[in-house]
């Protein structure tokens, strides 16, 4: 678009309405365009604190300046960050100055009437001119009124337009994507998004208490958590035999939608999640849950049940710590579960297929000062063994104990845990939206054409008729030249 | 038959379609080469710049290699669907399968489009590239037959990943032209087109071309990104999360909507056009091979 150099005053109003025009320019918003797709890569190669947090962490570990250096520029956090946001909302608002007004201008065309045919239609595209009968305004009428051409007559002369909706489309494509980030900024706003590890044969009830981890939009909070709770029925995974990958995963649970309500038998697999009005339960991951007992050297038990182990590997080779705390002194066992026990010469024990075809536990006993008391949060599945001493190493098969000088550990089976996520994102359908009437807006546009063509007939029956397509679209040869055709079999 | 006998089916499927269109590029190259010596055999008469080569010698042999081009898309494509019936799925569950799938897409956009306009000429180029991919995908990608993880279990697969290829082969035939475009432009500002590219369309035709092409394939990129999104909230609980291939795709839509705004809008053409075309397709390929292999995030998949 050309813009007429103006003088600009420099006052304050002029100088907001250069900066606007400026800024509603087609050109910036084409280089805000660029600009940000340009931004988002960085993003891309450098590991993002929301998506691998650990490596973000290595990075601190390898480098710690260099990594604090780009923290300093958001390098960690890109698509949060404040210069990414600065150019999509500049991009916004330039597209919203941009539009608005042509929505208007649009409408205001929707609704007149194309503009008068030319004088001189011989300096028009594709004019052609014969000797007719006289009849061909008539026949012309019918012809756009059968097209949806929009006409208006005058003297003699008939101005036809059609394609409207490629305009109108394009600003439904435009307001569309306005309709994207409101519902982006609505699921940010008022949505959340929770983990938990939850073992086969356990409740989940959705409290904050349950989460492993556990995030709030601005707007969010604990009462607006959906009143569900769920009973892990059941958990299956088939594997290929051939390459160990896993073929399907089966949870089936027994969902109560509110307190009171009947409980339901539900299943969620990774595709299907399942859902309570706008919040979603996906099943994310699964590993398994060694359960043992542990009792003291007078035989009491100190402790019993499942622990969760965080898979190592794709055969589901699993580390985990088994902590008792209750017993004196603490006792810690630092272990392995290995589904289908193998050995590797470099690894030493680790597991050959995901399902336990020969569950097997490894363990070093520990005893001492766990440090759970110390306020730092510490690893559910590591042990921090710098106040302890190692007083045994063993492993187990189901059903077998181990007696060490503080006690007696007994394996006694295991069950599967799963990790489910819970999103509540009530700006998904508006996003949804936008993207349908994004791609339909998008067709329209791309696909239609703009054009206008003119008849004119004088008073000795000559006939003239010429078009115009805007943007150079193609093909009004070729509608002009059925358009003549038709005047001339009417003709005879 | 045998799942795994599917597998070889397919895989001699493949390897024939190489041959074809091993053919079809020697076809091309020797209607290429041929064409140069025409001027010369009849001594110069007048002006050389309007007067039309002679390609009736060559005429026959650009016809056997439109001819090997099909029976090559034929082949590959029943190689495509042999892969799909031994795995018992849409056969796009690795990158071995996306890029046989993805040379069909690029080599049927190309049979398309030169069902329309006069692309004949490009043959030599597609030949190379459809070579090139399949013989990287063979070698380098190639993966047992095998079924999907339960991740990739779901319709949006062949909704999202087939419009994803059908969008890249059409991005890359687009490219192939603006590089056509570029370097024939080179060659005109040095003085006039050697005699072979002489029959090659004119600069303003391509220009065109590569144009339409982007136009008509915009939205599909569009839905695919859109139908990947809706994917993503079934399987992974959130609609958009910028993953790489994410974040790339998103790039490359940027980068395409900002051609056509430069075209529409603002008025771009020829070689600031063709330059924003090159650099918005190796978005496209970047995600594809870079992304793919080097690259983490939820998109990687089963070793490749």
């Amino acid at each position: 678009m050309d813009t007429p150099i103006e003088t600009i005053e420099l006052g304050g109003v002029g100088l907001l309405r250069f900066l606007w025009r400026q800024l509603t320019s087609m050109r910036t918003a084409l280089i805000l365009l660029l600009l940000l797709g340009v931004a988002a890569i960085p993003g891309s190669l450098i590991p993002q604190r929301t998506q691998n947090p650990m490596k973000v962490r290595d990075y601190f570990i390898d480098d710690p300046s260099v990594a604090s250096w780009m923290d300093r520029f958001s390098l960690f956090d890109v698509y949060g960050s404040a210069w990414f946001s600065a150019i999509y909302i500049l991009l916004f608002i330039s597209l919203i100055g941009c539009v608005l007004p042509r929505s208007f201008e649009h409408l205001r065309a929707v609704r007149a009437l194309p503009p008068l045919t030319p004088k001189n239609l011989d300096r028009m595209e594709l004019h052609q001119s014969w000797a007719g009968s006289g009849d061909e305004l008539t026949a012309a009428r019918a012809w756009f009124k059968q097209k949806h051409f929009r006409i208006r007559e005058f003297e003699g002369a008939i101005s036809a337009e059609k394609g409207y909706v490629r305009e109108t489309g394009n600003l439904f494509f435009h307001l569309a994507l306005i309709l994207i980030l409101v519902g982006v900024s609505v699921g940010a706003l008022f949505g959340m998004k929770g983990e938990a590890i939850v073992n086969v044969g356990e409740r989940f009830i959705n409290i904050p208490t349950t989460y492993d981890s556990l995030s709030y939009g601005k707007l969010f909070n604990d009462a607006s958590l959906a009143p569900f709770s769920l009973k892990i029925e059941d958990f299956q995974a088939k594997y290929d035999p051939l390459t160990n990958a896993p073929e399907d995963y089966t949870l089936r649970v027994s969902a109560i939608e509110s307190p009171g309500s009947q409980a339901k038998s539900k299943v969620i697999k990774v595709n299907a999640p399942l859902s309570f009005g706008s919040t979603n339960i996906y099943l994310q991951a699964n590993g398994y849950s060694p359960v043992v007992t542990v009792r003291d050297k007078n035989g009491a038990v100190v402790l019993q049940g499942p622990t969760p182990f965080l898979p190592q590997d794709a055969n589901l080779t699993s580390i985990g710590a088994i902590k008792v705390p209750d017993s004196d002194p603490q006792i810690g066992f630092v272990s392995s579960f290995l589904p289908t026990a193998s050995r590797d010469k470099v690894r030493g024990g680790i597991s050959a297929f995901p399902e336990a075809l020969d569950p097997k536990l490894l363990f070093s006993v520990w005893q001492g000062n766990l440090g759970l008391d110390r306020g730092i949060p510490q690893s559910v599945y590591r042990i921090d063994t710098s106040k302890m001493q190692q007083i045994g190493l063993h492993s187990l098969k189901v059903g077998e104990t181990f007696v060490f000088s503080q006690g007696s550990i007994t394996f006694d089976g295991f069950v599967p845990w799963v990790n489910l996520q819970v999103v509540r994102d009530p700006g998904k359908l508006y996003a949804l939206l936008g993207g349908i009437v994004a791609i339909l807006g998008l067709l329209a546009s791309l696909f239609t054409r703009r054009r206008r063509i003119w008849i004119r007939v004088n008073q000795s029956s000559q006939v003239e008729v010429a078009g115009l397509a805007k943007n150079g679209a193609p093909g009004l040869d070729k509608e002009i030249a059925a358009f003549v055709t038709h005047l001339k079999k009417v003709e005879k | 038959m045998t799942h795994s006998s599917w597998a070889y089916v397919s895989n001699y499927l493949i390897y024939s379609a190489m041959t074809v269109y091993t053919l079809a590029f020697f076809a091309h190259a020797y209607e290429t080469a041929w064409a140069v010596r025409s001027p010369a055999a009849e001594p110069t008469q007048g002006n050389l710049l309007t007067k039309t080569l002679d390609y009736s010698r060559t005429e026959k042999v650009a016809r056997i290699a439109t001819a090997f081009m099909i029976l090559g898309f034929l082949l590959l494509f029943a190689g495509v669907v042999a892969r799909g019936i031994s795995a018992g799925r849409v056969p796009w569950g690795n990158m071995y399968e996306f890029s046989i799938t993805g040379a069909l897409a690029f080599c049927g956009a190309y049979l398309a489009a030169l069902r329309k306009y006069d692309l004949r000429w490009l043959g030599l180029l597609v030949s190379i590239a459809v070579l090139l991919t399949l013989g990287t995908a063979i070698t380098v990608l190639y993966r047992p037959s095998a079924p999907l993880v339960p991740a990739l279990k779901s319709t949006w697969l062949v909704i999202h990943v087939s419009a994803a290829i059908i969008s890249g082969g059409v991005f890359l035939l687009a490219n192939t032209i603006a590089a056509a475009y570029l370097y024939l432009d080179s060659m005109e500002q040095k003085g006039e087109r050697k005699a072979w590219a002489k029959r090659l369309p004119s600069l303003e035709v391509l220009d065109q071309l590569s144009y339409r092409l982007i136009a008509f394939v915009f939205p599909l990129w569009t839905f695919a990104v859109i139908a990947g999104a809706i994917w993503a909230e079934h399987a992974w609980g959130r609609y958009w999360g910028w993953d790489p291939k994410e974040t790339w795709a998103f790039i490359t839509w940027v980068a395409y909507a900002a051609y056509l705004h430069a075209r529409v809008t603002v008025g771009w053409r020829g070689r600031k056009a063709a330059w924003l075309c090159l650099f918005a397709g190796s978005t496209f390929l970047f995600n594809y091979v870079y992304v793919n292999i080097w690259g983490t995030g939820k998109h990687t998949y089963s070793g490749l």
